[in-house]
């Protein structure tokens, strides 16, 4: 074997070990394979010239800059430049115009529809759903259906307020929890129960309807009128539609009248600028059913 | 040594331990009695029970005259517990890695709101230490200790400190865990218990070090192993790392929460030099301390380059130590660490495949062997999956790869194709080999069943990586995408919704793998109940060793 012209780096008799043994172990004299070695050189050049390149060691006096002079600050402030050139005109037509301005230019409306999609997906989605479908305790915004007004400037305010936020002059109203509370007996509120289901327009329990009459007459048409159809002042909801905030079946208003539950939506006037919130409403308003 | 004095010597160190467990037990009691925060009574609780059982066990034993320490032995009680502990914690950390995984799938369906100690926050770091810490560290404790025994030729030093560090550490699993569940949580990743257990992990990890060096102070051999080096590196530089990120200050000490010494970007790149350096030392040095054990073993060949060790373990370890802060690239992090934290990441490159090279080169000459012997082809995937993991990791910290694949599942797939293919396989390799060497078996119970680990397992990460590969590299690109206007394309729960495919095959390839596992399990329980040979009783000590040599 050990007259053979090439050695085999595996076999201890052609390149030896170092000669100790551990629990049976030996190890290899082999050098350190060159492929390796070279790799390894490769890498410190490459990291030493990118040393050189760019911003990379504190010194007392700051850092290296780099003799490229690259700085991601710098990247960001170019980035956005770049940005407010692509958004060129349309970006400063939405900031002066009215919402009914931008509604009635096509150009300037596409223009705050893309907005208001993209601001729309990344802060209102998560508790309206992917297109603004909505979900139990929050509101469907693709039907004619409105809690606090549909008309361009009550969505644009909702959304600079928001709903029992802590801004100051936020949309607020509160529904009493007639049961949790104990304002009213568990018998009475499932006659009131029975009474909205009526209201809605669906076959109900026509004794519990009549006990509950005068009921409802003290203690729920301040908010939702006289025939419950709801105040949008109040953002009271109207009763006798087939929306429900909360769900449609007699547990779903059950439960409601009992916990008086109210949701909160934030104020976004300090998160978003005005005139993105302007194009938000744009966007609201036209994916909404009605108007 | 005479019978007599080893008789004197153990009871006295049983008795020390048995005294400081009751002094602690009474400690944890008037803690727990006088606190008025229930986090921090639950923690007290479980420091009560332990101390209260360790005490009532030294007791008995000491009342029976044992834990004798025959230096003429080895140690290998603690080897075995172990063995099963590492057992235990791989199938519970899997378990718990395959339900969250099916809660990114099916976010309805498993989801429990009566139950909020199952939500995904809080089971997410239950998986992450309990593979990493309980089943990793586990198997590190156990094989550290198997090894550095055989490859000095000594019993373990400190009579019962094994035991303690054992046991010290399996508390300091369960008080992490059982917090994690009750929301316990200091927020750092991979170092969320806080203060209280962090303290112990401290006292216990102090005690493992004095036991490895006492090891290797006594030894009988000239010169200290390579595994012995790595082992050790892991030791004292994971000592270092836990107690700087740790460093914090603790509402009252009757409390469970405390908050961390260092703010902001100081915060941040404290816990990421721990974070990327807890898998550099923990996860890459450490097992790499049992490839250079169990691969020259198994194969019955000699280690390829002695050389390329020495250059390897040195130049791995003064670099590794630099790149934690490709963690935060494009962050608050100033630029220039950025660069360092890249440029170092990249010179890590070949430090890590000096290990590949000396793990696949010592297997040359017996390749015939990767057909026959499944536990050689387990450990030679895992180097194959530490090699692809160690090159993609310097490829993902190079800024311009980064900025696609920062915070997608890219990362997750990286992380588990070092964690399943590398640290799981070799481990498993390496317990493989244990079992009958411990247990005084002929082989394992059955051949054919780690046949099916190794395959189902192979297959399973094989779906997982590829399948968080294109949904991280998709999702890296749905963020970037922008429309004409400049405004992001896709919302953020569209490109979660992208991904659910990807999350399903995840779940396929997790409970794969936790499937191998599990039949690991029976295969080792099957193993341990055959009847032991006569032959392999025979040498079990530093005197069997020395006479075999002699």
């Amino acid at each position: 074997m050990s007259e053979r012209d090439v050695k085999d780096p595996t076999d201890p008799k052609d390149v030896g070990t170092t000669g100790h043994e551990w629990d049976g172990i030996r190890e290899l004299d082999n050098p350190l394979p060159r492929w390796w070695l070279y790799v390894f050189y490769a890498c410190i050049v490459f990291a030493i010239g990118y040393w050189i390149a760019m911003p990379s060691w504190p010194t007392p006096f700051g850092y290296t800059k780099g003799l490229l002079h690259k700085s991601d600050r710098a990247d960001v402030v170019a980035d956005l430049a770049a940005l407010h050139k692509i958004r060129g005109t349309e970006g400063l037509l939405l900031k002066s115009a009215s919402l009914q301005q931008i509604e009635a230019d096509p150009k300037l409306q596409a223009y705050a529809l893309a907005v208001g999609q993209s601001v729309f997906g990344d802060n209102c989605a998560t508790c309206h759903g992917a297109g603004g479908i909505g979900g139990k305790g929050y509101a469907n915004l693709r039907d004619d259906v409105w809690l606090w007004g549909g008309t361009l400037e009550d969505i644009q305010h909702t959304i600079q307020v928001g709903i029992r936020s802590d801004n100051p002059l936020a949309r607020s109203s509160i529904m009493p929890a007639f049961g949790k509370d104990q304002i009213l007996p568990a018998a009475q509120i499932d006659d009131l129960t029975e009474y909205v289901v009526a209201l809605s327009g669906r076959t109900a329990d026509h004794a519990a309807v009549q006990r509950a009459a005068p009921i409802f007459q003290a203690n729920c048409i301040v908010c939702h009128g006289p025939a419950g159809m709801g105040d949008q002042t109040k953002g009271a909801p109207n009763l006798t539609d087939k929306e429900w905030l909360y769900g449609p079946n007699r547990e779903d208003i059950r439960g409601q009248i009992w916990n008086g539950r109210g949701g909160v939506m934030p104020t976004w006037e300090k998160r978003l600028a005005p005139e993105t919130i302007k194009a938000l409403a744009v966007y609201v308003h036209a994916n909404a059913a009605g108007r | 040594m005479t019978a007599d004095t080893q008789q004197q010597a153990s009871p006295a160190n049983a008795v020390v331990l048995q005294i400081l467990m009751g002094v602690l037990a009474l400690g944890a009691l008037l803690a727990t009695a006088f606190s008025p925060d229930p986090l921090f009574r639950l923690q007290g609780w479980i420091f009560l029970g332990a101390f209260v059982v360790a005490c009532g066990v030294l007791t008995i034993g000491i009342a029976n005259g044992q834990f004798q320490n025959d230096q003429g032995k080895y140690e290998d009680g603690v080897v075995r517990a172990g063995v099963i502990a590492t057992l235990f914690w791989a199938a519970v950390g899997m378990l718990v890695g395959v339900v969250i995984a099916s809660q990114l799938a099916w976010p309805r369906i498993f989801y429990f709101p009566d139950f909020g100690w199952l939500n995904f926050g809080r089971l997410r770091p239950l998986h992450t230490s309990g593979v990493v810490f309980a089943f990793g560290g586990n198997a590190l404790l156990c094989t550290s200790f198997y090894v550095v025994q055989r490859t000095c030729r000594a019993r373990l030093a400190g009579g019962l400190a094994p035991w303690f560090v054992f046991w010290g550490y399996q508390l300091f699993i369960a008080l992490a865990a059982i917090g994690y569940l009750a929301g316990i949580t200091e927020g750092r990743e991979y170092a969320e218990p806080e203060w209280i257990a962090d303290i112990w992990l401290t006292v216990v990890w102090v005690a493992y070090l004095l036991v490895f060096l006492g090891t290797i102070w006594k030894r009988k051999e000239p010169h200290i192993y390579v595994a012995n080096w790595f082992y050790l590196a892991m030791i004292v530089t994971v000592a270092m790392l836990h107690i700087v990120n740790n460093i914090s200050l603790p509402i009252s000490f009757l409390n469970h929460k405390s908050y961390s010494a260092f703010a902001g970007v100081q915060d941040a790149l404290t816990q990421w030099w721990y974070g990327h350096n807890a898998v550099g030392f923990f996860l890459t040095a450490g097992f790499l301390a049992i490839m250079y054990y169990f691969v020259p073993k198994r194969a019955e060949r000699p280690v390829y380059s002695y050389r390329l060790s020495i250059v390897h373990f040195w130049s791995l370890i003064f670099i590794y130590i630099w790149a934690g802060p490709h963690h935060l690239h494009y962050t608050a992090l100033p630029q220039w660490t950025q660069t360092l934290g890249m440029t170092f990441s990249v010179m890590l490159w070949m430090p890590s495949w000096g290990g590949m090279i000396n793990g696949l080169m010592t297997l040359s000459g017996a390749w015939d062997k990767l057909r026959t012997d499944p536990v050689i082809r387990m450990m030679t995937v895992a180097i194959a999956f530490y090699g692809m993991s160690t090159f993609e990791g310097p490829l993902m910290s190079i800024r311009t790869v980064n900025a696609l694949s920062h915070y997608t599942d890219w990362t997750i797939g990286h992380v588990h194709s070092g964690a399943l293919g590398w640290v799981g396989f070799i481990s498993f390799g390496a317990i493989y080999c244990l079992v009958p060497w411990l247990w005084k078996k002929e082989r394992m119970y059955s051949n054919t069943l780690i046949e099916w680990h190794f395959w189902i397992a192979t297959i399973g990460i094989l779906l997982y990586i590829a399948a968080m590969w294109v949904s991280g590299i998709m999702e890296g690109l749905m963020w970037r995408e922008y429309t004409p206007q400049g405004f992001l394309a896709y919302s953020f729960v569209e490109t979660v919704a992208a991904k659910h495919i990807e999350n399903v095959i995840r779940v396929i390839g997790g409970l794969m793998y936790l499937s191998g596992t599990l039949i690991m399990v029976v295969n080792v329980w099957k193993t341990i109940a055959m009847p032991s040979s006569v032959r392999q009783v025979e040498s079990s000590g530093p005197a069997a060793a020395l006479s075999a040599q002699a």
